[in-house]
């Protein structure tokens, strides 16, 4: 279950009109164990999730999510963003391990 | 905040060893969460940790008597053969400027062993008050939305029942 931990990935169009919707899938790998379940040994499996999803358009806040155990393993995650000015978007990821990802990608508004 | 952790991280140091803690989860004496290692900072452990669905809506919303506004949408499938990837789709409809925006969208599955799923703070600059994930259902349940605007009314989805074949709790 363990070791495959990161590996971020964001999907979004490269270019769009000034004021257009554009739809953003990320997807990053993580167990999100809840620290309720127990191994075939009979240990408890810990809880190793991510807790937060922070995401900016140009450094400026556009998203904050706070999550729980209750989040599927190796969380997909879609959003919406208004394309106003050509930027950079920014994803970063957190969980109560320590373990820290992030991934950008740019947009070009016409 | 701080001291309250640290002792339950000594706590779980000195007993995972030995399986205590597992036996005193089952009995029912510690609460689940004292698995957690450190948590993010801002991440809001009381919300997340309460039990029950009113608990965990007074944690996170503030209230638990929200109306049902057509405003609210959350789709979500009706059988789920995999109660470990649910996928659920929120939208709320909102003009996103700076004067009226959705500012936080609330989402909660009724029965599971920690009933808020995830919280979600909007800002003007998403355009649309949008998200797509998945979660797991301990079994059979209600999956619901509460949204709050940037004035503070409060409006919730219609409850949306999922019926769950075989439960997400194994991951």
């Amino acid at each position: 279950m363990a070791g495959n931990v990161g590996n971020p990935m964001i999907r979004m169009a490269s270019s769009a009109k000034k004021g257009e919707i554009v739809e953003i899938r990320s997807l990053i790998m993580n167990p999100m164990t809840t620290g309720l379940t127990k191994d075939k040994a009979g240990k408890v499996i810990p809880a190793h999730f991510i807790q937060t999803v922070t995401v900016t358009f140009d450094n400026k806040p556009l998203l904050d999510i706070d999550w729980s155990t209750a989040v599927s393993a190796n969380p997909y995650l879609a959003f919406k963003l208004r394309a106003e000015s050509s930027g950079t978007l920014k994803i970063v990821w957190k969980d109560n391990t320590g373990g820290n990802w992030s991934a950008d990608s740019k947009l070009t508004v016409a | 905040m701080m001291s309250k952790p640290i002792e339950r991280r000594q706590f779980l140091g000195a007993s995972l060893a030995t399986g205590a803690v597992a036996t005193a989860a089952g009995l029912g004496l510690i609460k689940p969460q004292l698995a957690f290692a450190d948590n993010v900072a801002g991440w809001p452990e009381k919300a997340f940790d309460a039990k029950l669905l009113k608990e965990a809506m007074s944690d996170s919303v503030g209230k638990t008597d929200i109306p049902v506004s057509a405003k609210v949408k959350l789709t979500a499938p009706t059988i789920a053969e995999n109660g470990g990837a649910v996928p659920v789709t929120i939208e709320v409809d909102s003009p996103m400027t700076a004067d009226d925006y959705i500012a936080a969208v609330y989402l909660f599955v009724d029965h599971n062993p920690t009933p808020l799923a995830s919280q979600f703070t909007f800002t003007p600059a998403a355009g649309k008050a949008y998200i797509q994930q998945r979660i797991k259902m301990a079994k059979t349940d209600n999956v619901r939305v509460v949204a709050k605007t940037n004035k503070g009314v409060l409006m919730a989805s219609a409850p949306r029942e999922v019926k769950v074949t075989i439960g997400g709790c194994g991951g």
